[in-house]
């Protein structure tokens, strides 16, 4: 049955539909898979049984002609979505007892629609990280070469689909933590528009940025995955009251493309491969009848240090609610209020996420609070019009997902140098504009990926054009 | 107290909270006394994941005061974060609003004696309420109830134009019978619906500069109010006199020992990061909302007391009284709508029911006497049916019972003799009692006519008519 796993989305969809195969056998083979590879550490929790019965019961359905869209399909979600009922940690000793009351729209919508969920996937903590190495639970491995990183935040999910152990995965982006870990992992991964996907249930690092999306095997199934996740949620004020268009439709519809490429910011890539792989890219897009527009992203360069303003500012303020008193980690040795904070605190979160919470305690702090935070909500603002002024010509931009491939695990210390990780992804963010990442080739022997961003919910124009880039390469073909 | 030419300065806050449905971001109920943590959600409780919706209600109650107090208007609604620790502040933050409260300026007019005066309203903004802590529940442990986190507050910040503990208490009780009369809160201090911190200073008359400001907590009545002041303007005055300087700090009055004690000085005062809430995006107030408010106002107390004036023909000091609060007006006007004359109905209401509300301290509305009962007493002593006495005696029963005015007349046998003869008779009784007397009040001694009439009421338990009683002993007096 091992086969089953490797199908695409739309094949096991097609298969389940004709009953070639059934969910039993492949949610069993995924089961399979995940204990077979469980030194990956791809999950943080693994829900063997339920997921047996729930694709009992989806072959029902298949056999009553009661089939839902996403029917029988074993999925996975990152462990920052909450599940009723289930343990949900975020990667996080904070949250290592916390079994949340209820549960995320993103799960309950892909739930609806079908979906069996295997296990959450485990996660740098809090979201917080570029190498999956911040999780509580323990790093995991690149299913390509374990010795290097999958990328993070979501590189259990990332790790997971190019391991073959789930159709797809969820995931959240807030400066790249879908993008990333994607080009790292070799596999097709999507943030789309903010505010598209709701975030009720998603656990907050920085509210403004992060929305959640989807890592999959190919651009097609990403697009039918979020087809499913994406819609208006009233829970969610954030969320965005437009209609959700047929991205399965619109990924193999015929579109005409502009690509717009920040020239200054390719002709500055440090990495040689990393600069021919992705000119090689555009090339064959172009070659393919895609028009290739330079366009000028001035403010572009201020993108890193406003975001390390804005999201730790965020993360201060969301990760005030641990305090160990209505649930999550309690100190022991507590003998006043104040111990209760601070030892909870202390010994709850890791380093980084700590870092981070002071970072944005001291931007929000009286008397620094224009000097940093205002100033990188003007310089926001500045990025957003520069996205604004550049899709007036082009329907999409390209750039490298990352400045680099995967590294090796413990190999990067220097905090500010993991930073640098996000310094291709971060723009999408600080705009909300959708941005995904498909492999392009490799560095280093190891997949490299090319980001392509959208106007403003245009998910289905960069679905498209990826679905376009992956007919005419084999960069996203693995076993 | 002495001023010795010292001027106080003070100014109000008032936390008003919102009579509405659901909570300020959730829709957990609001119902005091109701059973610890029943009405609070994921959401009130600041569970991982959870996001605030706002209630529109909440913001349609703020337009109305606004407009009450003919404010500016906000275009734009925008809350932010205030970031403290508290154990009853389930996220670590207060959903509150700095820039662009909903209220800007506006103003309320005083009375005092025969003087008014103008007090100027900075601003009115929302916010959520936290939960309560409870400390003497147990021995070793505090304990935290929920319920209330998360209701919704109108905090009402007043200009420095109050100069006197009085002025203070005129204004205080002036935004409690709007917020009333608005239907907008139900204004119960007793339950925390009101709640009122003061910024005391004292300076020389001719300085141009205030003095240093002291804030009192915790002056949850009207009389604290007034007695917190008092207080502290004399502490105030006390140590200056005794060449100290003011201490800019939080002093929380203790109503047990009627004085004030220092809680935090401003060294010790919270930085509380306000940054813009990233949950919740900007709401937009538009002009025909705001004139739909306008003209949909309920009738405010100043122009209800003038049609009182014209239409019924009450003075200003019975308009006034009746128009004290939102019950006490309609209570009046209840009364009327069983044809009563006026000036009987507020004097029986200011008067009579005013004083047992008073000695028992509670409020007409939730008094067993209905508007139903004072008229038909009023009716019954219009038409002689009974005596004063009588009436008073009436007032009394259905004060502590409740019941039906006729029956209790028949029950009590309280139906006023008129019948000349059957007075006469003991009239005669009470001669033959008191011959003494009778030969004295006869030979020109005529305060001895009021023990007569006195004793004939005694032995009729009040039911004879004191107009008859007079009527015929002259005539026995002339025979």
């Amino acid at each position: 049955m091992s086969e089953l796993i490797n199908l695409s989305l739309t094949d096991q969809i097609l298969g389940l539909a004709d009953k070639s195969f059934s969910s039993k056998e492949i949610t069993g083979a995924y089961l399979n898979e995940i204990k077979k590879k469980e030194s990956l550490n791809c999950f943080i929790s693994v829900f063997e049984e339920e997921s047996e019965e729930k694709a009992l019961m989806a072959d029902e359905n298949i056999a009553k002609n009661k089939a839902r869209p996403l029917e029988g399909i074993p999925i996975a979600h990152k462990d920052i979505f909450c599940i009723k009922d289930k343990k949900t940690t975020c990667g996080s000793k904070m949250l290592s007892n916390f079994i949340s009351p209820y549960s995320s729209e993103v799960f309950s919508k892909l739930d609806t629609a079908g979906a069996i969920t295997l296990g959450k996937t485990n996660m740098d903590e809090f979201a917080m990280g570029s190498s999956n190495e911040t999780s509580f639970y323990g790093n995991v491995l690149n299913p390509i070469n374990e010795k290097l990183s999958p990328g993070g935040s979501s590189g259990g999910s990332a790790a997971a689909v190019r391991a073959n152990l789930c159709s797809f995965a969820t995931a959240t982006d807030t400066g790249g933590s879908i993008r990333q870990p994607a080009s790292f992992c070799g596999v097709t991964g999507i943030k789309p528009t903010y505010g598209r996907v709701s975030r009720w249930g998603m656990i907050a690092f920085a509210s403004s940025l992060d929305q959640a999306g989807i890592i999959a095997k190919n651009a097609k199934d990403a697009a039918i995955a979020l087809k499913y996740m994406s819609g208006f949620d009233q829970k969610d004020s954030t969320s965005l009251n437009e209609e959700v268009k047929d991205l399965q439709k619109e990924v193999d519809a015929e579109q005409e493309h502009i690509i717009g490429i920040p020239k200054e910011l390719i002709e500055n890539i440090k990495n040689d491969q990393v600069r021919d792989s992705f000119k090689n890219a555009i090339s064959i897009l172009e070659k393919d009848g895609a028009k290739i527009e330079e366009i000028n992203l001035p403010h572009i360069e201020y993108s890193l240090p406003a975001y390390y303003v804005i999201a730790p500012a965020e993360c201060s303020a969301n990760l005030a609610r641990y305090d160990g008193i209505r649930f999550g980690h309690r100190s022991e040795s507590v003998s006043s209020l104040e111990d209760l904070y601070v030892n909870s605190r202390t010994e709850g979160f890791g380093r980084e996420v700590k870092n981070r919470i002071f970072i944005g305690t001291f931007c929000l702090s009286a008397g620094y609070y224009d000097a940093f935070y205002n100033k990188a909500l003007k310089i926001r603002n500045l990025i957003k019009s520069d996205f604004d002024e550049a899709f007036k010509k082009v329907s999409s931009i390209a750039m490298p997902t990352c400045s680099n491939s995967s590294f090796e695990l413990g190999s990067i210390s220097d905090p500010v140098e993991m930073y640098e990780q996000d310094i291709y992804t971060i723009p999408a963010n600080l705009a909300g504009l959708p941005a995904l990442s498909i492999p392009s080739g490799t560095a280093d022997e190891m997949p490299i990926g090319l980001q392509l961003i959208g106007n403003y919910l245009e998910e289905g124009r960069i679905l498209n054009l990826a679905n376009k880039f992956q007919k005419l390469t084999n960069f996203h073909e693995f076993k | 107290m002495s001023l010795n030419n010292w001027q106080p300065v003070i100014g109000l806050e008032v936390h008003v909270q919102l009579a509405t449905r659901t909570k300020l971001f959730s829709s957990s109920p609001i119902a005091f006394g109701a059973d610890p943590n029943t009405q609070a959600s994921e959401i009130d409780l600041g569970l991982p994941g959870v996001l605030p919706v706002l209630n529109k209600e909440a913001i349609s109650h703020a337009l109305k005061f606004g407009c009450a107090i003919n404010a500016e208007i906000s275009e734009k609604v925008i809350f932010a974060r205030k970031n403290y620790f508290y154990p009853d502040l389930p996220k670590g933050y207060q959903i509150s609003q700095l820039d662009d409260p909903i209220v800007g300026k506006g103003s309320v007019e005083i009375k005092l004696g025969d003087k008014s005066k103008i007090i100027g309203v900075t601003r009115a903004h929302l916010e959520e309420d936290a939960g309560k802590s409870i400390h003497d529940l147990y021995s070793n442990n505090s304990a935290i109830d929920l319920n209330r986190a998360g209701t919704c507050l109108l905090e009402i910040v007043s200009e420095p134009d109050l100069s006197s503990a009085e002025e203070a208490v005129e204004y205080l009780k002036k935004i409690h019978s709007i917020v009333t009369f608005l239907g907008i809160s139900d204004g119960d201090m007793s339950q925390g619906s009101m709640r009122c911190d003061a910024n005391v200073s004292v300076k020389r008359p001719d300085d141009q500069k205030l003095g240093t400001r002291t804030e009192l907590k915790n002056i949850n009545s009207f009389k604290f109010v007034e007695k917190a002041i008092i207080f502290e303007i004399d502490r105030q005055i006390k140590e200056l006199e005794k060449g100290e300087e003011i201490i800019q700090e939080t002093r929380l009055y203790d109503s047990k020992k009627n004085l004030t004690r220092s809680m935090r000085s401003k060294e010790e005062a919270n930085d509380y990061r306000y940054f813009p809430e990233p949950d919740l995006i900007p709401i937009k107030i538009s002009k025909d909302q705001i004139n739909d408010v306008r003209k949909n106002l309920p009738e405010l107390p100043e122009i209800m007391k003038e049609r009182f004036m014209n239409s019924y023909e009450l003075s200003d000091d019975n308009a006034e009284l009746v128009t004290i609060n939102k019950e006490t007006a309609s209570f009046f006007e209840e009364v009327l709508s069983y044809e009563v004359s006026p000036k009987n109905a507020v004097n029986w209401i200011t008067g009579d029911l005013f004083a047992l509300l008073n000695k028992n301290d509670t409020n007409i509305s939730e008094s067993k006497v209905n508007p139903k009962h004072i008229a038909e007493i009023i009716q019954n002593i219009e038409d002689q049916k009974i005596s004063g006495p009588s009436a008073k005696k009436l007032l009394e029963i259905v004060w502590s019972e409740g019941g039906e005015i006729q029956e209790l007349i028949q029950k009590e046998g309280l139906e006023q003799i008129s019948n000349d003869d059957e007075i006469e008779k003991i009239l005669d009784e009470v001669i033959s009692e008191n011959q003494k007397q009778f030969e004295q009040l006869k030979s020109g001694k005529d305060r001895l006519q009021g023990f007569f009439v006195g004793q004939v009421m005694k032995k009729t338990s009040g039911s004879a008519s004191p107009q008859v009683v007079n009527k015929l002993l002259k005539d026995k007096l002339s025979k």
